[in-house]
């Protein structure tokens, strides 16, 4: 085999030590927070401010805090129909704790048509095209091979509805007020949307595009983006844990044996084959 | 009921007891009787390939299942995702969170289900062709690996980025389950197994092995990719279990080594 000596030597450079470049505690001492003192520089930070610190290494300013704060809860629904928070409330209904609800519930955000997979994508679609546009390439042609390479685009469309996204208008409405709402990414999602509706391909813009075009006017790179919109969802999947905790247990939902429409097989006879 | 509240399954049909619809008096799988029939008669992998692939496995299919559980089964308390189980179970914290735990990184890119489906996505497009695997791992990223939630990878899937040699397990598996079929994707990485080392650059690994024996399966990558995190929980969930009950003061906790610009002088 070709050897790869450098693999073992690399695993023995890190056996009983971590490496790191973001912080670490020193118990009874002090907490670094990347270069900064979590108790003292960060002391009166926003939890907000703080995350956003750890995901990306900057600050941002109390109106951008106000925004990105604002973009989390205007999606915060609590509505146990909508799939990531339906496992909220069958947890809850289920007895299972709060923090396995609300962790599971999260992990499903990460959907490929909704959520976190959404996110990344828009917000690298909105960065490359602006790129590509500044770069002198026409918006049009880009767009549609973007849908035909991928089947879709991330950030418009909507998966249960094709009405105007209701959160839209206040979010940039928000924005603009705190002087954020006319960014190059949030004109370029706009422009996008203008393509799509007077194309065939019809598609109404949704949060998943503005959302990612305001932190994308903020700086933020598809990466960072992804992972300040973890908790997104949160505020709204609580209370649908709660409100099925609270009710008879088992009675989320519940199926009887034909409510599950049977397309199989015939019954047959078991066989090892 | 409304037909828009049905759930529509091909897998699973319930009968319900007579004096309670939700109640379930017999079940079938695929359109077999699972309480009335398979108990008793049927294996775990029997259960398990009969639900991803909708028909009872053969013997030498229910045989490579067998096979290929017992070695994934348990990678041991030195593989990440076990790590990541033992620390759920060395702190009390919920059974749920430890295999929680030991799915979300062994679901990874790196050694996890994520590289199963890759390798498994090589497998699809190579097949036993030598040549469509060289030219597989020359071929640079296209746009349609643009940004997305999963890291890209980062070494040919199925292949070990920090080995030296292929280990001995790994040959060990590779070997019975090669034996078990002369015309199977693993008889064929067994006997091409230099060529495809030196083309990838690195030693097979066990996600290699288990992805070529996924694919004699008829598994698709995606059912390959839940069935290996499904494979390997019962070693996550033993060693959770044997943390939790070791106690948190034997678990060790390791140096930190700051660098860069933290600093872990007291200010």
């Amino acid at each position: 085999m070709t050897g790869q000596s450098s693999g073992p030597s690399l695993l023995s450079a890190n056996v009983g030590r971590l490496k790191s470049r973001v912080g670490g505690c020193f118990l009874g001492s002090h907490v670094m927070f990347r270069d900064k003192v979590l108790h003292g520089e960060l002391a009166d930070a926003s939890w907000l401010d703080v995350y956003l610190f750890g995901i990306t290494g900057r600050r941002f300013s109390e109106p951008e805090l106000r925004l990105l704060e604002r973009i989390w809860s205007y999606t915060s629904y609590p509505d146990g129909r909508i799939w990531n928070n339906r496992v909220a409330a069958l947890a809850g209904s289920a007895r299972s704790t709060g923090n396995l609800a609300l962790s599971a519930a999260l992990a499903v955000s990460e959907a490929a048509i909704y959520g976190r997979g959404i996110d990344i994508r828009a917000c690298d679609f909105l960065i490359r095209t602006r790129a590509h546009v500044a770069a002198g390439g026409e918006l049009g042609p880009w767009v549609r091979r973007e849908v035909s390479e991928r089947r879709s685009l991330a950030g418009y469309g909507r998966p249960v509805s094709n009405r105007k996204d209701e959160r839209l208008d206040p979010i940039l409405t928000l924005a603009c007020s705190l002087g954020l709402g006319t960014g190059p990414h949030v004109q370029l999602a706009q422009d996008v949307e203008h393509f799509l509706l007077e194309s065939r391909l019809r598609m109404r813009m949704n949060y998943g595009a503005m959302a990612a075009a305001l932190a994308a006017d903020l700086g933020m790179s598809p990466r960072e983006y992804y992972l300040y919109m973890y908790p997104a969802f949160l505020a709204g999947m609580s209370p649908c844990y709660l409100d099925a905790a609270e009710r008879p247990e088992g009675t989320l939902l519940p199926l009887p044996c034909d409510g599950v429409a049977f397309v199989g097989s015939a019954k047959r006879p078991w066989r090892k084959l | 009921m409304e037909k828009a509240s049905y759930i529509r399954s091909r897998i699973w049909l319930e009968e319900p007891e007579p004096n309670n619809p939700f109640a379930c008096r017999a079940a079938y799988c695929h359109g077999y009787d699972v309480y009335g029939e398979m108990l008793g008669s049927a294996g775990w992998v029997d259960m398990i390939y009969l639900l991803f692939k909708g028909e009872a496995p053969s013997l030498a299919q229910a045989a490579a299942l067998e096979l290929l559980a017992v070695a994934l089964a348990n990678p041991g308390p030195r593989d990440p995702a076990v790590h990541a189980a033992m620390c759920a179970g060395v702190g009390g914290s919920p059974a749920a969170a430890a295999l929680t735990a030991a799915l979300a990184v062994g679901a990874g890119g790196s050694g996890g289900a994520r590289e199963v489906l890759r390798a498994m996505q090589a497998w699809a497009a190579c097949g036993k062709d030598l040549g469509a695997w060289q030219s597989y791992w020359s071929t640079p990223a296209t746009s349609k690996d643009a940004v997305d939630a999963w890291p890209a990878a980062e070494h040919p899937a199925g292949f070990e980025p920090l080995g030296v040699t292929t280990t001995t397990p790994v040959k060990q598996a590779l070997a019975r389950l090669a034996s078990l079929d002369a015309n199977s994707r693993c008889a064929w990485l067994s006997t091409n197994l230099t060529s495809l080392e030196q083309a990838a650059g690195h030693p097979l690994s066990m996600v290699g092995v288990a992805a070529a024996a996924l694919c004699d399966l008829d598994m698709l990558p995606e059912e390959g990719e839940m069935l290996f995190l499904l494979l390997r929980l019962p070693g996550a969930a033993a060693h959770a279990l044997e943390q939790r009950a070791s106690g948190h003061k034997k678990f060790p906790f390791y140096e930190l080594e700051l660098e860069d610009a933290t600093s872990g002088a007291v200010p």
